[in-house]
């Protein structure tokens, strides 16, 4: 399973790529191959403002709806436009396709999430 | 996940531990929910070429003897009486009060012998039932479950005819007819009872072999380009097709007429379970009815969700619900079945659909949302 080193990760198979106060936030390879064909991806308005834990996002696949949990606090910042047209984006590239970004509130926020290793070694805990 | 516990296809064997194989629990089957190519390859596949399913899990009831036929005619709403050796026969079966014990396909075998194709997961329930019914009415005609002995294939696609013709020496399959089936043929050597019958809104063929045949059968239609099909890619092709799934669009408590598929009650024959509450409901208007639906803003209309008029006032009453919903790749656009207040709604008029909490908007359209050119 693909899990690139430099991304923190969410027991809910978010990735988070840190850029100063954003968070980039997508879904991982394990997440998009779980969810199958990404038909749609309902995405948060810009400047939300949004609470860790929150559903910011929910992408449905050909099978289930699923909630992206907005992993840090903040304002959202940017959302991914191509995910409107093209959501298999997310199924053809994961880690190469942000979702939409948060800007942080409270960066400290990030510290109990999992790095690459971690990430590899939760997996398996899962199979 | 249970594995154990779940019933398994004889070709579960087969492709259950390919790569990127999805299974689910389908009713109590371990089936494919899709294989490695995805839902959307694979209905691109049935809509353009030819796709292959296992759909093993479906179940099979003789029903023979001499009063066979009159029986059958009682049970199902559906006209078996005047079918000639060889048809399919699709029909809801009903309980008295109209309610759908299940829908199936009647192949007329012989003389006195048919044959009941009923969905997986109600075998059981409609083995009992119809031997109840067999028992109730003491009609002269014995019903045998031999589920377990057969296995069942489904080619469909516009190439199915080009791909199956090679392995069939005794007839051209492209010259059985639409919902007829052609008896006992050897398809690549082995003995298949071939139907031209389906569930996909595709031309195809359903192919059914003894279970210790159905590795080898499975093989030879791979093996000449059919690509293997998840039931994922099936549930959208039928939606498409506006194809009725029982559990959803028909149930114990939904008619056929209700379902919209009244071209299947023949309420002119003598009678039969359910007849007097669906001519009444005929008599008087059904109180719902299926209804087809596109999506004007994007979001999955799933099973269960409420749909209201346009521009209703929060807490007001919903039309209805959610039956199937989905994405259809041939129309780009999302879409749903809903059970709605019947005369609430024609084509054309605007109604939401709540996701989540959120309303959005959709158009009440003409079904099937496909039709094969």
């Amino acid at each position: 399973m693909n899990v690139p080193e430099n991304l923190k990760y969410t027991e809910s198979h978010e990735w988070i790529r840190v850029e100063g106060d954003v968070a980039v936030i997508g879904i991982t390879d394990y997440a998009q191959d779980a969810l199958g064909d990404i038909v749609y991806v309902e995405m948060p308005d810009a400047d939300l403002a949004v609470t860790k834990g929150d559903e910011a996002v929910n992408i449905e696949s050909v099978k289930v709806a699923e909630a992206v949990y907005a992993p840090v606090s903040g304002a959202v910042k940017d959302i991914n436009d191509d995910l409107e047209e093209t959501p298999e984006l997310i199924n053809k590239d994961a880690y190469g396709t942000f979702i939409y970004s948060i800007a942080m509130s409270d960066p400290s926020e990030l510290d109990g999430y999992m790095d690459a290793a971690g990430y590899k070694a939760f997996l398996e805990a899962q199979e | 996940m249970g594995e154990g516990n779940l019933k398994k296809t004889p070709l579960h064997p087969l492709y259950s531990v390919r790569p990127g194989v999805k299974m689910v629990d389908f009713g109590g089957w371990d089936m494919p929910v899709q294989f490695a190519n995805g839902i959307l390859a694979e209905h691109k596949a049935v809509r353009e070429k030819v796709g292959l399913f296992d759909v093993s899990h479906m179940g099979e009831i003789t029903v023979k003897g001499p009063e066979a036929l009159i029986f059958l005619d009682r049970l199902v709403t559906n006209r078996i009486a005047g079918a000639g050796i060889g048809q399919c026969i699709y029909s809801p079966m009903c309980r008295e009060d109209g309610g759908t014990v299940d829908d199936l396909l009647v192949y007329v075998m012989g003389k006195d012998d048919y044959l009941l194709v009923v969905n997986a997961s109600n075998t059981d329930k409609d083995f009992d039932w119809i031997t109840g019914q067999l028992k109730a009415f003491g009609f002269d005609a014995r019903a045998v479950n031999v589920s377990a002995q057969w296995a069942q294939l489904a080619l469909q696609g516009p190439d199915a005819v080009k791909l199956l013709t090679p392995f069939v020496k005794d007839l051209n399959p492209g010259d059985v007819k639409y919902y007829t089936h052609a008896g006992t043929v050897k398809v690549a050597g082995i003995d298949v009872l071939l139907s031209r019958t389906g569930y996909t809104g595709e031309d195809g063929f359903e192919l059914y072999c003894a279970a210790a045949d159905a590795a080898a059968l499975w093989k030879v239609l791979e093996d000449a380009g059919a690509e293997p099909c998840g039931l994922g890619a099936r549930d959208v092709l039928r939606l498409e097709a506006r194809l009725p799934l029982y559990g959803h669009e028909l149930k114990d408590d939904i008619s056929p007429l209700e379902a919209g598929i009244g071209f299947f009650v023949k309420l002119d024959k003598e009678d039969f379970n359910g007849k007097k509450v669906m001519a009444a409901q005929k008599e008087n208007g059904i109180p719902r009815r299926v209804y087809g639906l596109e999506m004007t803003q994007a979001g999955v209309a799933r099973e269960g969700y409420e749909v209201f008029p346009s521009g209703a006032a929060d807490g007001s009453e919903a039309l209805g619900k959610v039956t199937s919903g989905g994405r259809s790749p041939i129309r780009e656009s999302f879409i749903a079945l809903a059970l709605l207040k019947r005369g609430s709604v024609k084509i054309g008029d605007n109604v939401e659909v709540e996701i989540r909490g959120k309303r959005k908007s959709a158009v009440i359209v003409k079904t099937p949302f496909y039709k094969r050119g």
